[in-house]
């Protein structure tokens, strides 16, 4: 089964309104398909959010995810996301141990390789933005371990199709 | 638009006017006083007043399954509406039209603590709790959202795939004054029906079916909610297709025509299991393939090429895998393979296939050996078919009872057979009966129900005998749950654990206690009477068949096993 198993993103376009994300989920849950991470925000129609909502599952998890979520009333569009046509990005916010000089030029060091922010100091700490694909934010994770992440807040997967494939309600 | 002053509940009302409704199962309470009131302005609506709000949901269902026209229910805020909960989880198991409208504590008020989110007297959350259960819900925020809210209510409910939608409608909402209005439309932008049958794959499909040297078609229960029998029957007629059905297909297709095999599944009748092994072209219609019907999928109908017609999509693929799906209505997608096989396939009158059926069928439903008097199921049910109209509906309760019912008594039209199939719910057939009666007053309807189901909503004898429904209830009492009895006799070594229920209640005193009328039948004979005098009865009869406890549905699939490994005589 294991080697089965891939991960797409759905992007789903969702009316505007109380309870979305509450019967979205329910979904999930209720038919047993595992949500790897979700992000729901605005769009640029009125009255339209977008949840972009990663899964992992066998092919015919997969296309059952898809039926499922179109069957939902106030979910209005559904598109499947293959890995190879997206852009991807995650952003994560990461509160790291630095206590001395030394460390403190480490970890800049680092941010600076991985394009992030250092976007709070304190004494003892400092706190980095990263964004990107989550494997990139996974290698800074592991970079940033030995110092000793006391926080961690992380976006989860946002997605765009490539070129001119668009999932968005036509008017 | 043109826009009226009115308030919420008086809102309410006019749009189930507007929508047909004439009947309203329910009980009422504080968060939903403000509707109960008006409905003593609106004569034209009938509400009949449940004695449990489970048997208003499943009165409501009963209704819309008898007439395929949808049934709806009232409840109050709190305990009212939890109480719906197992008769709209129900309704959407078997896609029924059931409108739930709930009563819920206010959305706002001044120096109150009596609203929505602060656990005020009464409050439950049931658009969470019935998220999963309703094929939608809505809690309605202001008056003039109200006709917009029922219409759609009424649209998804009734169309694609039918199901349970319920609206929970704030004491505030009900009580608000606003301008309303009944011609906005609808905008339902996320719901979108089934198209027609995709010509290519009616092609396909015809193909196959041309072909077929062992067709057979199996009906569910969207053949019944498409209202296709017709076009079924022509399909099967023109390419003798035997045809089998699932527990919800029955009534679909005559059980007395010739080319019936009559249910397939866990209890189904071992002609249509057998045949169904050698089909070689499946032609499913309206199924969801549950495994209640297909047993073990890896044996599943393992020979045949696969036809499957469903206007649920996510149905394609869910549970089989299939060669040929078709997305769309099942009495348009019947329509249109009928029109193009016509220009194909010249009628015959017999074929090798069916001369192999009509073998099997002396085999594997041998006439009977006749024990005459005794009053077993198979008898009392062959009997009672005898006595009853054709029109006559037959709602089940569940246990053996059901499927003795399933089993022996033959449904010959469409909307007869009226059973809690994908949820299993006891103490649905005699609420549902009560439903079914009230939709078709000029029909018979008689509940064949357990002991232990029909003491789950025998409280509504109260509702049947004070609201004028007179129904018959046949119940078979074993003095046992007796399905469960069953199970522990074959498959926990006779470790008979809770299931004994004693021969209480005396279920004529506890029909007369309810001013029905109530006889105890001690042979078939008696029986026979007995029937015909509830058919003439103008009050609801209980007939109390007294039956031995250790009687087993024979035929049987155990559970994991495929349909060719069914143990027992039908
Ligand atoms: C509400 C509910 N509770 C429990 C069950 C489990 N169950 C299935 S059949 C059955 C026994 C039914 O007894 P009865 O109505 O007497 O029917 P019989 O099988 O004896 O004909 C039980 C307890 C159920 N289906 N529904
Ligand atoms: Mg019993």
């Amino acid at each position: 089964m294991e080697n089965n198993q891939k991960t797409i993103v759905i992007a789903a376009l969702v009316e505007n309104k109380p309870g979305v994300l509450h019967s979205v989920s329910n979904m999930f849950r209720r038919r047993n398909f595992n949500i790897e991470s979700i992000t729901v925000g605005q769009t640029e129609q009125k009255g339209v959010a977008r949840m972009t909502i990663t899964v992992r599952g066998d092919e015919k998890t997969l296309e059952q995810v898809v039926k499922q979520m179109n069957k939902l009333i106030d979910v209005i569009k559904v598109g499947r996301l293959e890995p190879e046509n997206i852009v991807s990005r995650e952003l994560a916010l990461i509160k790291v141990n630095a206590p001395d000089a030394k460390t403190r030029t480490d970890i800049i060091n680092c941010v600076e390789v991985f394009r992030g922010h250092i976007i709070d100091v304190s004494p003892e700490t400092l706190i980095v933005e990263i964004t990107g694909t989550s494997d990139k934010i996974e290698a800074f994770l592991n970079l940033m371990k030995p110092y000793g992440i006391i926080e961690l807040a992380r976006t989860g997967v946002t997605a765009l199709a490539r070129g001119t494939h668009s999932i968005r309600i036509e008017e | 638009m043109t826009a009226t002053k009115m308030t919420g509940a008086n809102a309410l009302l006019e749009a189930l006017e507007r929508q047909g409704v004439k009947h309203i199962f329910g009980i009422l309470g504080g968060a939903i006083l403000p509707v109960y009131d008006e409905l003593c302005r609106h004569p034209q609506i009938r509400h009949i007043l449940a004695r449990h709000e489970q048997g208003a949901a499943h009165a409501a269902d009963g209704y819309a399954r008898a007439s395929g026209r949808p049934g709806v229910c009232f409840a109050t805020s709190g305990p009212g509406a939890t109480n719906l909960v197992t008769g709209i989880a129900n309704a959407h198991m078997d896609s029924s039209p059931v409108i739930a409208i709930t009563g819920q504590v206010p959305t706002n008020g001044t120096n109150t603590s009596y609203m929505i989110g602060r656990d005020a007297f009464q409050e439950a959350d049931i658009i969470g709790i019935t998220t999963p259960i309703t094929k939608y819900n809505h809690q309605v925020r202001s008056a003039a959202e109200i006709p917009q809210a029922i219409s759609a209510a009424f649209y998804i409910a009734t169309t694609g795939r039918p199901g349970p939608v319920l609206i929970d409608l704030p004491k505030n909402v009900q009580n608000e004054v606003a301008e309303v209005s009944f011609d906005g439309k609808i905008d339902l932008r996320g719901y979108r029906l089934a198209g027609a049958p995709h010509p290519l794959q009616i092609r396909k499909a015809v193909e196959l079916l041309v072909e077929a040297e062992r067709p057979v078609i199996l009906a569910g229960g969207g053949v019944i909610t498409a209202n296709a029998s017709d076009e079924l029957l022509t399909v099967a007629e023109l390419l003798l297709a035997p045809v089998a059905t699932t527990f919800m297909g029955k009534g679909s297709f005559p059980e007395i025509h010739p080319l019936s095999l009559g249910n397939i599944g866990m209890h189904g009748n071992p002609l249509a299991n057998k045949m169904l092994l050698e089909a070689d072209v499946l032609l499913a219609v309206g199924t969801r393939f549950a495994d209640r019907a297909t047993g073990n999928l890896d044996s599943f109908c393992p020979e045949a090429k696969k036809i499957h017609i469903d206007i649920d999509a996510a149905e394609i693929g869910k549970n089989i895998e299939v060669d040929v799906p078709i997305v769309a209505d099942a009495k348009q997608t019947l329509s249109a393979i009928y029109e193009r096989l016509i220009k194909q396939v010249k009628k015959r009158t017999d074929s090798p296939w069916l001369q192999r059926i009509s073998e099997a069928r002396k085999l594997l439903n041998p006439p009977d050996k006749t024990e005459d008097g005794e009053l077993k199921p198979k008898r009392l049910l062959q009997t009672l078919r005898k006595l009853l109209p054709e029109s006559a509906i037959v709602t089940t309760e569940v246990g053996q009872n059901q499927m003795w019912a399933a089993l022996y008594f033959k449904a010959l039209k469409p909307r007869t057979f009226i059973s809690s199939g994908g949820l299993g719910t006891m103490g649905f057939g005699f609420p549902a009966a009560l439903g079914a009666k009230t939709a078709c007053p000029d029909r018979h309807v008689v509940d064949i129900a357990g002991d232990g189901s029909f003491i789950m909503t025998e409280q509504e004898l109260a509702c049947s005998v004070i609201e004028d429904i007179p129904v018959t209830v046949i119940v078979l009492n074993n003095g046992v749950l007796g399905m469960v009895a069953q199970w522990q006799r074959l498959f926990y070594k006779r470790r008979y654990m809770a299931v004994k229920l004693g021969r209480s209640p005396d279920f004529v005193k506890l029909a007369e206690a309810y001013g029905a009328q109530g006889f105890r039948v001690e042979s078939i004979a008696e029986f026979e009477k007995a029937v015909k005098q509830a058919l003439k009865s103008t009050v609801t009869t209980v007939i109390d068949v007294p039956i031995n406890s250790e009687e087993d549905v024979a035929p049987m699939v155990p559970p994991g096993c495929g349909l060719g490994q069914q143990i027992g005589d039908y």
